[in-house]
C-alpha cells in the first residue's frame, strides 16, 4: 500500500461524492468549452462572412503624381498609368508571418481608354477573388465574364455609352465582348469597365503589372497594423494603407463575442472552484478521524496534502477530458441551432489542452485549502471515541 | 528509553487554563512493560500523546531514545512517530473498507521499503499474531479479538521500539482483551518497550509496573516482584486530605 494506493481507494469507496463531483466539473468545463467552441466557430464565420464588406487593406504603388480615389478611401499618390507593381511582387503576400490571416488578395491594372469618343475607366481583374471580394455585386443584364476576351460594365457607364451585353469593344490591342451589366450599387464600380486582368495587361501592352491590389484579412488574435507593417516590409516599393473602419467593424464584433464568452467562462470556472472547495472540505470534515490515524501513524502533512490533492487531480484531470468532450458534443450539435452558424465547429486538440489544464488548476487550486485544512488534523484524533 | 522531565500540560478551555499533567517525572526503561493507571480525567492519555510526539507539552522536556521529541520540527515528529512507535488505540482503528493485510501495510505507507519487502513484512506480523489466511478479510469479517490482533500486527509492523497503547481492552469483551494483551506480552519478551494506558486493573496486571496517576499528578507506583506474583510499592497514596486517591478502582490486584 501506497499513498497512491491510499487515494484509489479512497475515491473508489467514496464514489457516488466522486461522480457528483466529476459531474460538476464536466457541466462546468464542458460549458466553457461548449462557449469557446461556438464563440471560435462563430468568429470564423463572422470573418467568412465579414468578406461580404469588402478589402480592408489597400496597396498602392509609392511613386505617383495624381490622387486616385478608389472605393471611398483617397489614396495619395497613386496613378491610373504608372504600374510599379507586378504580379510577382503581390505574390510575396502569401510569405508574411500572418499569411493565414489572408483571405483575399484582387490585383487590379487600372487604365483610361478612349470608348465611342469618351474617356472610360478600365479596370483589369480577376474575376474570381473580385467576386469573392465584392459580394455584393449583381450581373443584372447578362452573365458573369467566364473568359478572357469577357467584359462587365458598369450600370452608369453602360447608361452612358448605351452598352448592351453582347456588343464588342476595342481596347488597347484586344477586343473584348461585353457580356454582362453589374446592377447599380452607389460605388465607383457603377463607372468602371472590367475586363480580365491577364487580357488587359497584354492589351496595354503592360504584362505582369498591376496599378493597386486590395486585400481582405482578418487577424482577430492580431492588428490588422500589423498585417500592413508586413506586407510594407516586403513591398517596400508599395504604399499600404488600413481601411480603419471595415477592420474596427470586424475587430470589435469578434471582441465582443470573445469577451462575452471569457466572462461567461470566469463565472463558470469560479462556481467549479466553489464546487470543488465545499466538496473536499466536507469530504475532510467526514475524514477527520481516519486523517488522524494517518498522522499518528507517521504520514507527514505532506503526504496527507498528497493524498489529498491526489483525489482532487484524479478527479479534475476526469472532469477536464469528460468536460472536454462533452463540450464539444454539445457546441457540435448546438453552434448551428443556437448560434445559426454554418461553418463546422473545428475539433482543438489546443481547446483540449485547456480545458484539462483548466480544470486541473481550477481543482487543485480549489482543493489546496482543504488538503492544507486536512494536513492540519490533529493525530491525537485517532485515540477519541468515534 | 524514556525519560520524561518535568512536564507539565495545560490546556485552555474557553480562555480557562485546565492542568491536565503537572510536573511530572517518569523514566521507562528499554524493553519494560509499564501501565499508567488512573481515573477519567486524571491525565493518562494527555500522557500518551505527549510519549506519542503528538502532543506538546506546555513545560518539560520528553527524551526518547537520546531525542528531545519536541525540539523536532512537525514534520520530524512524523517521522518519529513511524519509526520509533507503534499506536495501538481503544478503538482498534481499523480502517473498514480495507483489508487486513491493507491495514497493517497502511502503516509502511510511507516508509521507503520496496513493495516486495513490505508485503513480506506484513504477511509475517499477521501470521505472527495468529492471523495466516485471514489476510484478505475486511475487519468485518473478523472476530473482534481478530481485529486486536491486526490493531496490534499494525502497531509492530514498522519495528518500532516503543508500543503506546491506549485502552487496548478498553472496547473488547474480556477473552478479547486477554488476546490483545497476551500480544503485548509476547512483544515484552522480544525487547519492545511497551507504555500502556488502562483504568483496567486486571489488564494492568500484565505489566511489570504500574504507575498511577491523579488529577495529572504521578501519586504511586508498583513494581511486580520477581517471579511476577506479587507487588511493590504503593497501590493507594493517601493524599494530603487523607482521603483515597482511588477510591473506585483500587490499585492492581496483589495475585
Amino acid at each position: 500500500m501506497r499513498l497512491s494506493d491510499v487515494i484509489w481507494s479512497n475515491l473508489r469507496r467514496r464514489r457516488g461524492r466522486m461522480f457528483l463531483l466529476v459531474l460538476g466539473l464536466v457541466l462546468g468545463v464542458g460549458t466553457v468549452v461548449a462557449l469557446m467552441a461556438i464563440t471560435a466557430t462563430l468568429q470564423e464565420d463572422v470573418a467568412n462572412k465579414m468578406d461580404q464588406f469588402g478589402a480592408n487593406i489597400l496597396i498602392v504603388p509609392r511613386s505617383s503624381s495624381l490622387s486616385l480615389s478608389y472605393g471611398g478611401l483617397t489614396v495619395a499618390a497613386a496613378s491610373y498609368d504608372v504600374g510599379e507593381l507586378t504580379l510577382a511582387d503581390l505574390e510575396r503576400i502569401r510569405t508574411i508571418k500572418n499569411a493565414r490571416n489572408i483571405s483575399v488578395v484582387a490585383p487590379k491594372l487600372l487604365s483610361a481608354v478612349q470608348i465611342a469618343g469618351r474617356p472610360v475607366l478600365v479596370a483589369g481583374v480577376r474575376f474570381a477573388e473580385e467576386l469573392r471580394l465584392k459580394q455584393w455585386w449583381q450581373v443584372e443584364e447578362g452573365h458573369e465574364p467566364t473568359a478572357p476576351d469577357e467584359a462587365l460594365a458598369g450600370r452608369r457607364l453602360a447608361n452612358l455609352l448605351g452598352l448592351r451585353p453582347g456588343i464588342s469593344l476595342e481596347i488597347g490591342k484586344r477586343t473584348f465582348r461585353l457580356t454582362g451589366i453589374l446592377a447599380e450599387n452607389g460605388s465607383q464600380d457603377d463607372d468602371i469597365l472590367f475586363v480580365d486582368l491577364a487580357a488587359a495587361q497584354e492589351a496595354m501592352g503592360r504584362p505582369g503589372k498591376v496599378s493597386l491590389a486590395e486585400v481582405a484579412a482578418l487577424c482577430s488574435a492580431c492588428p490588422v497594423e500589423d498585417i500592413v507593417a508586413q506586407i510594407s516590409e516586403i513591398l517596400p516599393q508599395a504604399q499600404v494603407t488600413a481601411l480603419r473602419q471595415a477592420v474596427a467593424l470586424r475587430m470589435q464584433t469578434v471582441g465582443q463575442l470573445e469577451r462575452f464568452a471569457l466572462a461567461v467562462s470566469a463565472v463558470v470556472v469560479t462556481i467549479g472552484g466553489l464546487v470543488v472547495l465545499t466538496t473536499m472540505l466536507g469530504a475532510v470534515a467526514e475524514r477527520r478521524q481516519e486523517i488522524g490515524l494517518f498522522r499518528a501513524l507517521g504520514f507527514r502533512q505532506r503526504h496527507v496534502m498528497e493524498i489529498i490533492l491526489g483525489e482532487v487531480g484524479v478527479v479534475s484531470l476526469a472532469g477536464g477530458i469528460l468536460g472536454w468532450l462533452a463540450g464539444m458534443g454539445a457546441a457540435v450539435v448546438l453552434a448551428p441551432h443556437v448560434a445559426n452558424v454554418t461553418t463546422p465547429v473545428p475539433w482543438n486538440p489546443l481547446l483540449g489542452l485547456g480545458a484539462v489544464g483548466t480544470a486541473l488548476a481550477v481543482g487543485l487550486g480549489a482543493g489546496f485549502y482543504p488538503a492544507r485544512h486536512a494536513a492540519q488534523i490533529d493525530p491525537t484524533i485517532a485515540l477519541r471515541s468515534l | 528509553m524514556i525519560d520524561l522531565q518535568n512536564v507539565s500540560k495545560t490546556y485552555n478551555t474557553n480562555g480557562v487554563p485546565v492542568p491536565a499533567l503537572q510536573d511530572v517525572h517518569l523514566r521507562v526503561d528499554e524493553g519494560e512493560f509499564v501501565a499508567v493507571m488512573g481515573p477519567s480525567g486524571s491525565g493518562k492519555s494527555t500522557l500518551l500523546t505527549i510519549l506519542g510526539a503528538m502532543n506538546r507539552p506546555t513545560q518539560g522536556r520528553v527524551i526518547v531514545d537520546g531525542i528531545d521529541i519536541y525540539a523536532l520540527d512537525p514534520e520530524r515528529q512524523a517521522d518519529f512517530r513511524h519509526e520509533y512507535i507503534g499506536f495501538v488505540f481503544q478503538q482498534l482503528q481499523l480502517l473498514p473498507y480495507l483489508t487486513a493485510l491493507e491495514n497493517v501495510l497502511l502503516a509502511m505507507a510511507v516508509s521507503p521499503l520496496p513493495k516486495k519487502e513490505r508485503l513480506l513484512r506484513a504477511r509475517e506480523v499477521l501470521a505472527w499474531v495468529g492471523l495466516q489466511g485471514k489476510e484478505s478479510r475486511l475487519p468485518y469479517q473478523l472476530s473482534g479479538g481478530e481485529q486486536g490482533r491486526v490493531a496490534v500486527a499494525r502497531a509492530i509492523v514498522n519495528q518500532p521500539p516503543l508500543i503506546l497503547a491506549d485502552e487496548p481492552t478498553g472496547n473488547l469483551d474480556r477473552a478479547t482483551g486477554r488476546q490483545v494483551l497476551e500480544l503485548l506480552c509476547r512483544l515484552k519478551e522480544s525487547g519492545q518497550t511497551i507504555v500502556m494506558v488502562t483504568h483496567d486493573p486486571e489488564a494492568a496486571n500484565y505489566a511489570e509496573r504500574i504507575v498511577h496517576l491523579l488529577d495529572g499528578r504521578i501519586v504511586g507506583e508498583e513494581k511486580k516482584l520477581s517471579g511476577g506474583k506479587a507487588w511493590t510499592g504503593l497501590p493507594l497514596t493517601i493524599v494530603a486530605s487523607g482521603e483515597k486517591a482511588f477510591p473506585d478502582e483500587g490499585g492492581a490486584p496483589l495475585l
